[in-house]
């Protein structure tokens, strides 16, 4: 039986080589890539960029918002999600593949990725620590209840949790309930409400959160 | 059996944390640059995502366990490098080149203006498979009982132990999709049919918290027999 190569022994694991020093090992490595003509340091400025202020939860909260507002894009985007992404120009690294899961009041979903940290990356951006944590990634798909009281999230005895473990190149995006009391807001405003964690299943989207938020925006006005 | 990264229902890690409001995107700036370096290295085409994952999951142990998730990733990067002939580990040790890449491989660097789109378009993983899927929707699928990599000791697979030997029932149906177990080791995309397999929670743990809940699994055809 053939074995893999990279076990065993020190020789076969270089990165024991680099400075111990996250920081310096970054820092060697970029300036052997660049020395040896095979990474342009501004490629790498445009790659942190995109991530820093193109990507993020609120491509995400649009889609939600709008599937709320929109039966006909709800319908889609539950029957293919990637047809529609695509058409939208929401595509990209770490989503190509995406399964849009609808939580109603008998099934709540939650999103983890037991092997590494899998994430629909062009509609969330890049996922938060905790998302990346080994206590998450042990925890989320033994005892989701747990795990979601540890985001103060409590679900009733009857409501079925679906945890969705991403093992392939699939990414899931939970789509939650709209919440009661939100009739006459517009789409722009409900996508406001539309949180990261309610997308990844860790958190819900509340009626007493949305009433404490138009009493605060009355008693602006 | 299993490495250090299959730790879906593992004891002893505490509580989940969640973020702080408005904590920036990358919380330290080497975070960012160690992204970066890691995408901008495989844009050079010399392996794929399920070859990264592999050499991340390869760390010893002792060092998967105390990295951060930037730091499995370079070090994941350092020896992928070294194993593909890109980088010498005398460079590596000091801490420069030692000499230019080929040209072959220069005239792969992936140029500033070229980031947004690849980044856009991104790899799709769907191929066509020339078999009908063995498994219809509903159907009682059983896994694999050990959770390893069928051809290669040690090698890459993406069936977790804790779903290993367990039957559970197909939901959704992807389609064909490359196989990680053998695009890991380069031995081909080998495509097969992918489904979302649904077990019981009561079927998963010994003590399960609500054994009416759910876990869901994609798996390739060749990690599932019918139940």
């Amino acid at each position: 039986m053939p074995h893999d190569h990279h076990d065993e022994t020190d020789a076969s694991h270089p990165h024991a080589l680099l400075p111990s020093e996250p920081a310096l090992r970054v820092k060697a490595l970029e300036t052997i890539l660049v020395d040896k003509g095979l990474v342009d340091p501004a490629a790498l400025d445009a790659i942190i960029d995109y991530y820093e202020h193109e990507i993020g939860p609120h491509i995400g909260a649009g889609l939600i918002a709008r599937a709320w507002v929109d039966p006909d894009f709800r319908k889609d985007l539950l029957r293919d999600a990637d047809a529609l992404i695509d058409s939208l120009g929401h595509g990209g690294r770490q989503g190509e593949h995406v399964v849009v899961v609808e939580n109603t009041p008998e099934t709540h979903n939650m999103v983890v990725c037991t092997l590494c940290s899998c994430y629909p990356w062009p509609l969330l951006g890049i996922p938060p620590a905790w998302y990346k944590s080994d206590a998450y990634r042990s925890r989320a798909v033994r005892e989701p209840r747990a795990v979601l009281a540890e985001f103060g999230v409590s679900l009733p005895a009857d409501t079925r949790i679906r945890v969705w473990d991403s093992t392939a190149e699939i990414r899931y995006l939970v789509l939650p309930m709209r919440p009661d009391g939100t009739d006459g807001m517009s789409e722009t405003e409900l996508a406001a409400l539309v949180t990261r964690d309610s997308m990844i299943g860790t958190g819900l989207i509340t009626t007493g959160l949305i009433t404490t938020g138009l009493i605060t925006m009355a008693g602006e006005s | 059996m299993t490495r250090i990264h299959d730790m879906g229902g593992r004891y002893g890690d505490g509580a989940v944390k969640p973020d702080a409001p408005e904590e920036p995107v990358f919380p330290q700036e080497w975070h960012g640059r160690a992204l970066a370096l890691t995408l901008a290295a495989g844009a050079l085409g010399r392996w794929n995502i399920d070859a990264s994952r592999h050499v991340r999951e390869c760390l010893p142990p002792a060092d998967y366990a105390r990295f951060g998730y930037y730091e499995k990733w370079l070090g994941g990067l350092a020896n992928i490098l070294v194993a593909q002939g890109i980088v010498s580990a005398d460079e590596i040790a000091a801490g420069r080149a030692l000499g230019p890449a080929d040209d072959s491989l220069r005239n792969r660097r992936l140029a500033a203006e070229k980031v947004v789109p690849v980044l856009r378009s991104g790899g799709p993983s769907s191929r066509p498979v020339d078999t009908a899927p063995r498994f219809a929707i509903g159907a009682r699928v059983t896994t694999h009982p050990i959770a390893g990599n069928q051809a290669i000791s040690g090698g890459h697979t993406r069936l977790p132990a804790y779903a290993a030997g367990k039957t559970g029932t197909v939901v959704l149906h992807h389609g064909g999709h490359v196989l990680p177990d053998s695009n890991a080791h380069f031995g081909g995309e080998a495509p097969e049919h992918l489904y979302s397999v649904s077990f019981a929670a009561g079927d998963l743990w010994q003590h399960a918290e609500s054994p009416a809940d759910e876990v869901c699994l994609d798996l390739w055809d060749s990690y599932l027999t019918p139940a």
